[in-house]
């Protein structure tokens, strides 16, 4: 149905890459946006889509997911991930290499982009390991990535832990003017930790990564952009002082961008004790304690530490939203915490989640919908997504930013059911989402 | 919730009397004799027995406490009552033992302290004195020395109180709350 | 032969203690103070029990109690066989050399099988934190906790409690030092929790490598935590100034290779319990350790074996309060039990 004109009637159009954040009408035409105007009279045989009460926001971008194919398809396929995205409100998806084979060659980069066009509903961009098999030993070969199409560098899942090979990395990718995001974390104070260092980790007698685990590397990396003038991006920031490292190091012009995940934005350490509030820190554990779903990395920190991250978002510190979705099997999580995997899936729940800091009124929706599409497009360079601009891609996300729901992943299209959001309430939600001009999801009335 | 006094505190102090001479009559004076009360209340009953069988006969009989948690059937599924420390001081074997307890109802108790009692010897023979017998027997058990018979309702309770524990000594029969 | 005219008195029996309602025993962290008295209360009990000439009580009878140990432990394992078979408990023993768990099969999985030999009871000790709440979410069997990962050992801190309130008569106001690994130890944690809620005035003795950062910090300020009032002290003559209750925790030999101290030596030298430490502490001080120990170590064989060592009673303790647990706990009725 690409062929259809769309004329979606009436919205909140709000486009951060045009400046516009008024009621408009968006025409889509031939697989582009044709026109965004106060009244458009569609065309004959166009679909008409009433937006009157929703939102209308160019489609989300993710730089950060994981579709664990190949080599993980249990966990997810680029069929089922692209699907949980489009339902998510997200039309690009940036896929990290972290697959098996890891994407540290042309190849998987080719397989990765092949299945996207077979199997996916959405745009898939790969990105490339930094080092070969993420070992953290060797460069990967960038150059041919990049060719592959690859739109970034990362050894997601590990930092890039040696200091000088990080420094060449960082060089190297230059030559290609392609970011590199590091999984910020110094292992010999990671450890083996599972959640956050701090009460919770100490009652539930639980090893704790401390925040420095992640400020330590933040700065390091930043020290070493500077100093090879290579573009550092910090994935998933998750601290307080990360947040004032960024700052500072972005007032003194270094090239750094970053990244907060929905949950960062919202949950606390709190969540492994089985709460989604900050109530009951020193109530007795119950048979909900041990929330292996809560169990990520970079850990789900302190409420000084989501309100920092929040603030950083606010302010532009932190550039982007980005959903490290992690999708797992039902055993990855069945077992106790020192067992379990790390990760969320977050790309149906991400909207909700974010819509919180806006309905408490701690960061505006402009600034959130800027840091899911304008923000994104400007680190990957792309002028054609990201934006409802005339000529650009016709994807589009059109949304209920006070639809309330309860998260129920028996619904998801995922495959990965793991979150710690089960049961819970948020507020928000996709109503359609429409990639090339095509719909792609649709919420059931 | 309604209540009615059954005995008051010198009714009780007769009865006991009476039950005192009551035990000696039939074990023919307190040779071999031992009183095993039943704790929580059954155990003050048999200590004031065992005084009173001194001050008619000029011996007493040695005295135990005997918790019967333990021995009980009838705990599934529900709360566990505290347990306090069994003190049987003197040897079991081949004494005439006198259980007793505050109020007989279904006799379980009573099948429970005998089990017990078991396992601390062999008796030559095991007799049950109880202040109050309120019917409803569920096993086959019977008192030989029983202070008063007070027929019941099911839905009615006997508590005895007594001042080692409660402050005073009184029974009372207490009714559910009826529905008007 | 006429006796004396009154048997002696038992224990108090005045006042209906609270009755324990509870399906687990994973941590003391949600015990009331009710709740461990009358289990301390019960303790004694079954202490009277295991005098007996016939140690055998029909309580348990029909049960079956499954030891599941993931960790070797014969010590804690042995204590609650025995506490089971008195209580006339099948108690079955699942140990982790030789069972499906080697062959790789998940927790989750061994627990479905528990679950199918439908257990009463399941006791279970293993060295990931949480482990027992994992079992207790997916099983109707009770769960009582032998010591999991780094978090809690109940049954332990419970015996603690019991024998220090059997020598000194009460906990309120009773100083008490636990010296050593506090970081990792579950026997520590767990004592915290039972002693602060007893009113007892705990302090904890370790280097700054062995202490929780957090209680290092500012945080316990809020009015809340639970652990307010506990003191740290690094050092260890300090904190046995005046102690009612010495309890020293074994020391990992691991903790100098992982960077927590610079040498076993160094430890021994700082917070060994020696003899010239224990003259620090009050007149009828107890020393107590929850084994097993490396003498020389944290504890001086001297002090270890010497009068004031309540060691060996501590294990005699641990059988009566084992049973009293085992008691407490309420056991699926027979038609919860079937498996669905």
């Amino acid at each position: 149905m690409k062929s259809q004109p769309i004329l979606i009637k009436g919205g909140r159009v709000i486009d951060p890459a045009g400046g516009h954040d008024a009621r408009a009408d968006v025409l889509i035409k031939n697989g582009t946006i044709a026109d965004v105007a106060k009244t458009i009279a569609g065309p004959d045989g166009a679909r008409v889509i009433d937006a009157s009460g929703l939102v209308v926001a160019p489609g989300f971008i993710d730089l950060h997911t994981h579709l664990r194919e190949p080599g993980f398809e249990d966990k997810e396929t680029v069929a089922t991930g692209t699907r949980a995205a489009a339902k998510g409100g997200f039309t690009t998806l940036c896929a990290m290499p972290n697959t098996k084979p890891p994407a540290d060659n042309p190849a998987t980069i080719d397989y990765v982009l092949r299945k996207a066009r077979e199997d996916g509903v959405v745009r898939v961009l790969p990105i490339g390991c930094v080092t070969k098999a993420s070992a953290g030993k060797e460069l990967a070969e960038m150059g041919e990535l990049a060719q592959a199409g690859a739109v970034a560098f990362s050894d997601d899942g590990h930092p890039v832990g040696d200091d000088n090979l990080m420094r060449q990395a960082l060089a190297y990718a230059s030559a290609f003017d392609l970011p590199i995001s590091n999984h910020c974390e110094v292992d010999e104070l990671f450890q083996g930790g599972v959640m956050n260092e701090g009460w919770v980790a100490t009652r539930l007698g639980l090893r704790g990564v401390p925040n420095s685990a992640e400020e330590v590397m933040a700065a390091r990396d930043i020290s070493l952009a500077a100093l090879t003038g290579g573009r550092i991006h910090l994935a998933h920031i998750s601290t307080a002082g990360t947040v004032e490292i960024v700052r500072r190091a972005k007032e003194q012009g270094v090239a750094v961008t970053c990244e907060a995940t929905p949950h960062h934005l919202t949950l606390t350490e709190q969540a492994v004790l089985g709460r989604l509030d900050d109530n009951g820190p020193f109530e007795p554990l119950t048979t909900a304690s041990y929330n292996t779903y809560a169990k990520v990395n970079p850990p789900l920190r302190t409420r000084k530490d989501v309100d920092a991250v929040v603030r950083g978002l606010k302010d532009g510190v932190i550039d982007i939203i980005a959903t490290d979705h992690a999708p797992h099997n039902r055993t990855d999580k069945l077992c106790p915490m020192a067992e379990a995997a790390f990760g969320i899936s977050v790309l149906e729940t991400a909207l909700g989640s974010v819509l919180s800091p806006v309905h408490g009124k701690a960061v505006g929706l402009p600034r959130v919908i800027e840091a899911l599409t304008a923000a994104p497009a400007r680190i990957l360079k792309r002028t054609d997504i990201g934006t409802l601009r005339k000529g650009a891609q016709a994807d589009v996300v059109i949304f209920d930013p006070d639809a309330s729901w309860t998260v129920d992943t028996s619904k998801f299209v995922s495959k990965g059911k793991n979150t710690p959001l089960e049961g819970a309430t948020l507020k928000g939600r996709v109503t359609a989402t429409i990639f090339g001009g095509a719909v792609v999801y649709e919420a059931k009335a | 919730m309604a209540t009615r006094t059954i005995l008051n505190a010198d009714e009780i102090r007769r009865t006991l009397a009476r039950m005192a001479h009551q035990v000696l009559e039939h074990n023919r004076g307190v040779e071999g004799l031992a009183l095993v009360g039943l704790l929580t209340r059954g155990y003050p009953i048999a200590q004031r027995l065992a005084t009173w069988i001194e001050t008619i006969e000029g011996a007493a009989p040695p005295v135990g406490a005997l918790d019967i948690s333990l021995y009980r059937d009838d705990l599934a599924g529900k709360m566990r009552p505290t347990i306090h420390r069994t003190d049987i001081p003197f040897p079991i074997e081949g004494r005439r033992v006198v259980l007793i307890d505050d109020v007989l109802y279904t006799g379980r108790s009573i099948r429970a302290a005998m089990d017990a009692l078991t396992d601390f010897g062999r008796a030559s023979s095991i007799q049950l004195g109880v202040l109050v017998d309120r019917g409803h027997r569920e096993l086959p058990i019977r008192a030989d020395f029983v202070g008063k018979n007070i027929p019941t309702a099911r839905d009615e309770e006997v508590a005895v109180r007594l001042a080692e524990i409660d402050g005073a000594d009184e029974v009372l029969i207490v009714n559910s709350v009826k529905t008007a | 032969m006429t006796m004396p005219a009154r048997a002696r008195k038992p224990e108090p029996y005045a006042g209906a203690a609270v009755a324990l309602p509870r399906k687990h025993v994973l941590d003391l962290d949600d015990f009331t103070l009710d709740e461990i008295e009358t289990t301390l209360q019960n303790t004694d009990a079954m202490r009277e029990v295991l005098g007996r000439e016939i140690r055998k009580v029909p309580t348990l009878r029909g049960k079956t109690v499954l030891t599941v140990f993931y960790e070797a432990s014969t010590r804690t394992r042995v204590s609650f066989e025995q506490a089971g078979k008195v209580l006339s408990a099948d108690v079955i023993n699942v140990s982790s050399s030789g069972s499906s768990t080697e062959k790789g099969e998940s927790l989750y999985n061994t627990a479905l099988t528990l679950q199918a030999m439908n257990a009463d009871i399941i006791v279970m000790r293993h060295p990931h934190s949480g482990a027992p709440y994992f079992l207790a979410r997916h099983l109707k069997s009770c769960v009582i906790n032998a010591g999991d990962g780094t978090h809690a050992h109940p049954t332990q801190a419970l015996l603690d409690m019991y024998t220090m309130k059997r020598h000194f008569g009460k906990l309120q106001g009773l100083k008490v030092v636990i010296v050593g690994d506090i970081l990792y130890s579950r026997v520590g944690r767990s004592n915290l929790w039972g002693l602060t809620k007893a009113g007892a005035e705990v302090t904890l003795c370790a280097p700054p490598t062995l202490l929780p950062p957090d209680f290092m910090s500012t945080s316990r300020q809020h009015h809340d935590h639970p652990f307010a009032n506990v003191r740290v002290e690094t050092n260890v003559e300090k904190a046995v100034e005046g102690a009612h209750v010495v309890m020293a925790l074994r020391l990992q030999l691991e903790r100098q290779r992982s960077g927590h101290l610079p040498s076993l030596r160094e430890y021994s030298r700082m917070y060994c319990i020696n003899p010239r430490r224990m003259a620090l502490a009050h007149p009828d001080a107890l020393v107590m350790h929850p084994g097993p120990m490396n003498e020389g170590i944290e504890i001086d064989p001297e002090v270890a074996h010497g009068a004031r060592s309540v060691i060996e009673e501590q294990v005699t303790n641990g059988v009566a309060v084992r049973m009293a647990l085992l008691y407490s706990v309420v056991t699926p009725v027979p038609s919860e039990r079937r498996p669905s």
